[in-house]
């Protein structure tokens, strides 16, 4: 691709909100055949740049061009109608109709009488769905699914209109890697035909594995764009977060204490077989495997959220029986969950009275809730894991993802846990505060915490863990100690390839 | 420091409409009746609102907690007419306690389904709505309960007394008040009720006894409701099987008109409060500006639609907002 015209250029964007400049002079332009990434910390402002280019907010300085002509984007319909199209994080698909009639969802092909023409509105989602070589056909319902899958068909959509440009956001967050492979394909399809492509990710290996130049925001603010080849993830990272990250590897391991949970042989049904370990005070121990390999699920079990089929769950050295998470967490198991806004923060509530939530009934001055013992919990948590919030009273929904997630580990830290499981604990955050939670996870352990961390990112388990477990399809493949794990023999196992278990 | 900025006026708005909204009120009935706003009219809106608004806080407590209760209507003439009939029977002390007990088996058998079978609270309620006034008509044969002598029954304080100058309906509408409120915003059970309404499954994962939360409500609520069915009863001493007919609407209207979210996790009991008695003052207003009293149902309506969507234009930011 030789073309030196931009197909899409954003010219000096200025968004300001009450009491913030959310963008403050944005330029950057999309080439066509390109692949853009656009990359920033929470609140640096991609989705209000991607917001006032999908026409749901308007600037209020700057210019949008499309080619040589200066458009403006009234609503999210012209957006599309001008050949913009946006695959976002967060499906919205109609669940109970099919694949076609969400692709065609308001422009389904008619006959006489208004009648729909089912014949050539399969026909036309074959086609597409032929393109994108995923194993369903046009007549499947959308509920039934994958989330995977069913990503597939939103950007199937995009694929009906003659898109000049497609913005992804985040579109490999509940992706396997497997399933990332096909959307690179579809990616680079996009690319030979000249489709000008933002790639909107956390991730940095994906970055580095599919895009042509980076463009960083920093605080609204544009830092600049970059050719990737001509960089690396850690000037990316400096031109994220203002200053370096620090990669080095964590090796240091400190005296174990005793063994503070064993299970041994538990299952549940179909979702996991035959489970054994132990995780010793002072110890984090990682759960590394593919999504649906059964490691969420045995934290639920753990939390009292599921009844083991078979096997025993003991809590130093005694056998327990957990039947609700308020069973476990009178036996001092605490877990921060893998969906952060689903199932870890009540979002209108604000944040102190969020973080005391568990242990409410116990912080009481005669029939009330004892208030300032609330506020002195908020106010040691909120100093000891650095939460950034404008005071106890901010609405915990108003915080960003990361200092979210700190509020749901201050709420289980509080608690004391004498065993901590930990899902997923960065996703969807940002660079800078990923790292500061690994920090903090290492921290508690060397406290004498016994920390269970369940994470889909490679990187994430190396990083904190003192062991490896690794799964695949509901067995435990292999468990390593950092010393020997390598990330080869990490994939083979996650895999279902070689280790010591036996792959359904 | 004097400018405010047009921003700070949309959030006031948004968070006291509702009390501005009633000052509004109150000031253009005054001005367009000059016995709007005396004392005895006062005491007599709030009189009367005092049998909705005690049911209403119940209700509070049902929606804040994400759930429905359409049944509370036929519940109060249940209550009304039993504590009637057993007010001969086995005398007022007895009459009493008995009513209330009856009245919290109905509202326990709701928080089970509610809570623990966690069935839809609309269908749950819904039906019982029609259950509850099939009982009440069991109960009576279909007659009209009277007191036989209605001179010489103290039983007649609760609805017809007055203590300190202030007729006791409104006394125990404040003081029910007064407890609730404290209970919804200062005890972990109100936090609870909170965070079960705004998240139930973070609540679960926190360790949260959400069908237990949930039942208990449905208990406060049926407990409400028989206060209510109480200053009904010893008000008229006498009644129809449809005393409470179309009441659960009314009471909803309040909670509604108070700002509590029908998605559950908001609202408050001044609030609740405050919604009754803009409720009331309407009705009211509208009676003595000569409007026939059935005009009372439409205006009502408007009312709660136009309380709704500025709520929901002030949360969003702008008036006309189309789905698509």
């Amino acid at each position: 691709m030789t073309d030196t015209k931009p197909i899409l250029r954003l010219d000096g964007i200025v968004k300001t909100f009450p009491g913030v400049r959310a963008l403050d002079g944005v330029s950057f332009a999309v080439m066509p055949g390109e692949v853009h990434a656009l990359m920033g910390e929470n609140g640096a402002g991609k989705s209000t740049l991607m917001k006032v280019l999908g026409g749901i907010h308007q600037p209020d300085g700057g210019a949008i061009y499309m080619g040589d002509e200066q458009v403006v984007m009234s609503g999210p319909l012209e957006a599309k109608a001008k050949g913009i199209v946006f695959i976002h994080q967060e499906l919205s698909l109609a669940e109970e109709l099919t694949v076609a009639e969400n692709i065609y969802l308001g422009e389904l092909p008619r006959k006489s009488f208004g009648r729909v023409d089912w014949k050539t509105l399969a026909e036309k989602t074959n086609a597409i769905l032929k393109k994108l070589r995923v194993g369903f056909d046009a007549l499947t319902r959308v509920g039934d699914l994958s989330i995977a899958n069913q990503q597939m068909v939103e950007i199937a959509r995009a694929l009906t209109v003659d898109a000049k440009a497609v913005i992804f956001d985040e579109p490999t967050a509940s992706l396997t890697d497997a399933e990332k492979v096909v959307l690179f394909d579809v990616i680079s399809d996009l690319k030979a035909d000249g489709v000008g492509i933002i790639y909107i990710s956390h991730r940095m290996e994906e970055i580095f594995k599919i895009t042509d130049r980076i463009s960083v925001l920093r605080d609204g603010q544009y830092q600049g764009t970059v050719a990737t080849p001509e960089t690396d993830e850690e000037r990316v990272t400096q031109m994220m977060i203002g200053r370096k990250l620090d990669l080095t590897r964590n090796a240091s391991h400190h005296e174990l204490g005793d063994v503070a949970l064993e299970v041994r042989g538990l299952s549940c049904g179909k979702l996991y077989t035959d489970i054994s370990f132990e995780v010793r005070r002072g110890e984090v121990v990682g759960f590394y495997g593919l999504v649906g390999a059964g490691r969420t699920e045995i934290a639920e079990t753990l939390f009292g959220l599921r009844d083991p089929s078979a096997g025993q769950i003991l809590l130093d050295g005694e056998e327990v029986r957990l039947n609700s998470p308020v069973d476990a967490i009178a036996r001092g198991i605490s877990l921060v969950p893998e969906d952060r806004k689903g199932q870890g923060l009540v979002l209108g509530m604000n944040c102190r009275d969020n973080m005391t939530l568990p242990q409410v009934d116990d912080l009481t001055a005669g029939p009330f809730v004892a208030e300032g013992a609330e506020v002195a919990i908020f106010d040691q948590y909120r100093d000891q894991l650095d939460i950034r919030t404008p005071g106890w009273r901010a609405r915990v929904g108003n915080l960003s993802g990361g200092n979210q997630q700190k509020i749901v580990i201050g709420k289980w830290l509080s608690m004391h846990p004498s065993l901590l499981i930990v899902d997923e604990p960065t996703r969807g955050i940002d660079v800078g505060s990923k790292s500061e939670i690994h920090k903090l996870l290492r921290g508690l352990a060397a406290k004498g915490y016994a920390v269970m961390v369940i994470s889909s990112e490679m990187p994430e388990v190396l990083h904190v863990s003192d062991r490896i477990v690794a799964m695949y399809s509901g067995r435990i493949m292999r468990t390593f100690t950092s010393d020997e794990v390598t990330e080869d023999s990490l994939i083979q196992a996650i895999s279902g390839l070689g280790g010591d278990g036996k792959a359904a | 420091m004097a400018t405010l900025s047009k921003q700070k006026i949309g959030s006031v708005l948004a968070k006291q409409g509702i009390l501005i909204a009633f000052a509004v009120f109150i000031v253009a009935f005054t001005l367009a009746n000059n016995k709007f706003l005396t004392v005895d009219n006062v005491f007599s809106v709030v009189r009367s609102s005092a049998i909705l608004g005690v049911m209403a806080l119940g209700v509070t407590f049902v929606v804040i907690s994400g759930n429905l209760d359409l049944s509370v209507g036929s519940m109060m003439s249940f209550s009304t007419i039993v504590v009637l009939d057993l007010h001969d029977k086995i005398g007022p002390f007895l009459a009493i306690p008995a009513m209330f007990a009856m009245t919290l088996c109905l509202g326990a058998f709701i928080g089970i389904l509610v809570g623990y079978l966690r069935l839809n609270s609309l269908i749950v309620t819904l039906g019982m709505l029609s259950a509850i006034h099939g009982l009440t008509l069991t109960y009576s044969g279909g007659q009209n309960m009277d007191i036989a002598d209605k001179e010489g029954t103290w039983f007649s304080v609760f609805g017809q007394g007055t203590a300190l100058g202030i007729p006791v309906p409104i006394l125990i509408f404040a003081l029910l008040a007064a407890v609730l409120g404290l209970m919804l915003s200062r005890t972990p059970f109100g936090r609870k009720v909170y965070a079960v309404g705004g998240n139930g499954t973070a609540a679960t994962f926190s360790g949260i006894r959400r069908a237990r939360t949930v039942f208990m409500c449905y208990i406060l609520s049926a407990f409400c409701v028989a206060t209510a069915g109480l200053i009904q009863a010893s008000r008229s001493l006498g009644s129809q099987n449809t005393v409470g007919q179309g009441l659960e609407l009314e009471v909803l209207a309040a909670v509604i008109l108070g700002g509590a979210s029908l998605m559950g996790g908001s609202g408050t009991i001044f609030k609740t409060v405050i919604g009754v008695l803009i409720l009331g003052f309407i009705q009211n207003g509208l009676l003595l500006l000569g409007l026939q009293f059935y005009v009372q149902y439409v205006v009502t309506w408007v009312i709660i639609i136009l309380a709704v969507w500025l709520d929901i234009a002030a949360k969003r930011g702008r008036l006309w907002s189309p789905i698509a």
